[in-house]
């Protein structure tokens, strides 16, 4: 028996929603990325489903590329947060607002 | 048996993820995440994506989840509030977006277990029973230019991060 693509939908939605919320009420900069982490493991979880229900492969190089692109999003991202840290001796987004008009 | 491990698979990602928002130490977060990753293998494995499954616990659990709780040791966080002053503006906009999901979802998922019309139908070709090879021959052919460029993309990013995190560059190098 197998497992209808709609239940691999509702589980992706459901971690990617979460992921959001994060994003959005974390003040810990580090847990706002972890966030993010979240919801690219969530689009991910959906390509390989569909790509396993339409027997084509390019969901999963798709995937792939989207671990590339993850890879280095951490690598800039983190680089950010040493040069803040650096400059400010803390990581909470409210003190960050040298870009607030 | 294989709703089984779906269930437990999916019960375990949905569990982990909500504990990586909701927890308040940063290191117990990552280590969630760590969980999670590792389930997200598993379901990889349940869907005949056996390649991806192992880069999942490679390049995620061994390199970007080790460069997180680096740089959280680095950083020395201490335990501080855990959400926002504005939370309750992201609330308003987050509970909008959890009233749409769960609409799209349920008229989604009321079409039943079959095939509903807002799904492509299942293809009845035979799975490759070399995923790897499988892979690599698409990666290699139909694929190259991106592969191409996801290299320009990770090369930009190093240089990124080592300009980004050095103390003083091209300050007084003399």
């Amino acid at each position: 028996m197998t497992v209808p693509i709609s239940y691999y939908l509702i589980l992706s939605g459901i971690v990617f929603l979460t992921g959001m919320v994060g994003v959005l009420i974390r003040r810990n900069i580090i847990a706002i990325l972890l966030s993010v982490e979240l919801m690219l493991n969530a689009t991910n979880i959906n390509f390989v489903a569909f790509s396993d229900h339409l027997r084509d492969l390019g969901g999963q190089v798709f995937v792939f590329f989207a671990l590339t692109v993850a890879a280095a999003e951490v690598a800039v991202g983190l680089a950010i947060i040493i040069a803040l840290h650096r400059s400010r001796s803390t990581i909470n987004v409210e003190e960050f607002n040298l870009l607030k008009w | 048996m294989s709703l089984l491990f779906f269930g437990y698979f999916a019960g375990m990602i949905v569990a982990t993820s909500v504990l990586v928002v909701a927890l308040r130490n940063p290191v117990y977060s990552a280590l969630c995440l760590l969980i999670m990753f590792f389930h997200v293998a598993g379901l990889f494995v349940t869907l005949h994506a056996e390649f991806l499954a192992a880069v999942q616990i490679i390049v995620y659990a061994g390199a970007i989840l080790v460069l997180y709780l680096f740089v959280v040791m680095l950083l020395n966080v201490k335990q501080d509030d855990r959400y926002h002053s504005q939370w309750r503006i992201a609330g308003f906009v987050c509970i909008p977006l959890l009233i749409e999901a769960l609409m799209l979802l349920s008229g989604g998922a009321g079409r039943g277990p079959t095939d509903g019309r807002g799904f492509p139908m299942q293809a009845q070709e035979a799975i490759p029973t070399n995923n790897t090879l499988a892979i690599g021959e698409k990666l290699y052919s139909t694929y190259l230019f991106p592969f191409e460029v996801a290299s320009l993309v990770l090369l930009v990013a190093m240089i990124g991060a080592i300009v980004l995190a050095k103390r003083d560059i091209g300050g007084d190098e003399t």
